[in-house]
């Protein structure tokens, strides 16, 4: 049963989710700021994690796991595929999303030749801004995995926007 | 946090919709409810319960889509859970010029039959502008 609602809907009330808890609930302390954000996305994802697979059987191993995330899970997710997935066959996965859907709406900040070192705080204030934007899809993976049975700890890598990466790292 | 969000959807809103100036408050309430419903949840509100000014009237939501796979805990039976929607119907309306209240008479998550906001209009701010006719 699918339901259609405007995806401005979801990304206003990402941005402003982001906004109130940096802002407003935990101004001045964005550490905890980013755990609560990841605390919910690891709810949402465990939820979601949960209705994807109902009547799928259990994953054999952690690969097929990690490529149900990449595959089915991003698609319900974004309406797409993870472009690219590495690994080092060592428990650390890499998948990147050349075009992620929650940052298209974000300026990409070109970084100036010679900063001054007020344009440098600005920016190294607007690059806070967007990772805090990136705590809640990863706790969302974290969630998901965690929900599969496997425990992991996620981080994501924007070096290259539009192109975000997603680091994982499953726990032994 | 509605409230915020409020203030910018109604930009997207009328940039889509295409819509024209309403004319009074009736016409922006059915407005928000058959064409801002639908083109944002998905789904059709109506307007019932008009008082004798024309300033308060009721939205009615038969369908909620943000109340889907939601219940409401026993630690929780207080919450308004769809309270964001008051505060972006709130935002919106006041980037057009209008001082709302808007609260919740009937919240199926609480009990009731149907999902029903009350808008009430306070103020028709007129639009001021910085500048003067004959500089």
């Amino acid at each position: 049963m699918g339901r259609d609602v405007s995806e401005s809907c979801i990304d206003s009330l990402l941005t402003e989710m982001v906004s109130t808890y940096c802002n407003r609930f935990y101004a001045n302390k964005p550490e905890l700021a980013a755990r609560r954000i990841e605390a919910i996305g690891y709810q949402v994802g465990h939820q979601l994690s949960e209705r994807y697979t109902m009547e799928r059987p259990c994953f054999s191993d952690h690969l097929e796991a990690i490529k149900f995330i990449c595959k089915d899970f991003w698609f319900e997710l974004f309406k797409k595929q993870i472009d690219n997935l590495k690994t080092n066959h060592r428990g650390t996965f890499v998948l990147q999303d050349n075009r992620f859907r929650w940052l298209t709406r974000m300026s990409i900040d070109q970084s100036p030749e010679n900063g001054t070192s007020e344009e440098l705080s600005i920016m190294a204030d607007n690059k806070t801004m967007q990772s805090m934007h990136l705590y809640f899809p990863c706790g969302i993976i974290r969630g998901a995995l965690s929900n599969l049975g496997i425990p992991c700890a996620v981080s994501a890598d924007i070096s290259n926007l539009p192109a975000c990466s997603f680091v994982i790292r499953i726990k032994a | 946090m509605g409230y915020n969000i409020g203030i910018r959807l109604i930009d997207e809103f009328l940039a889509k919709s295409n819509v024209s100036r309403c004319v009074d408050f009736k016409e922006t309430a059915e407005m928000i409810a058959k064409v801002g419903f639908k083109m944002f949840l998905g789904v059709t509100a109506s307007v019932m319960n008009w008082d004798a000014d024309g300033t308060c009237c009721s939205i009615v939501l038969e369908d909620n889509p943000l109340v889907d796979f939601v219940e409401l805990p026993d630690t929780c039976q207080g919450l308004y859970y769809c309270n964001i929607l008051s505060g972006v119907i709130r935002g919106a309306l006041e980037m057009v010029a209008m001082k709302t209240e808007v609260t919740w008479i009937r919240d199926m998550l609480r009990g009731d039959d149907a999902y029903e906001l009350q808008v009430k209009l306070l103020k028709q701010v007129p639009e001021e502008y910085p500048y003067k006719d004959d500089e």
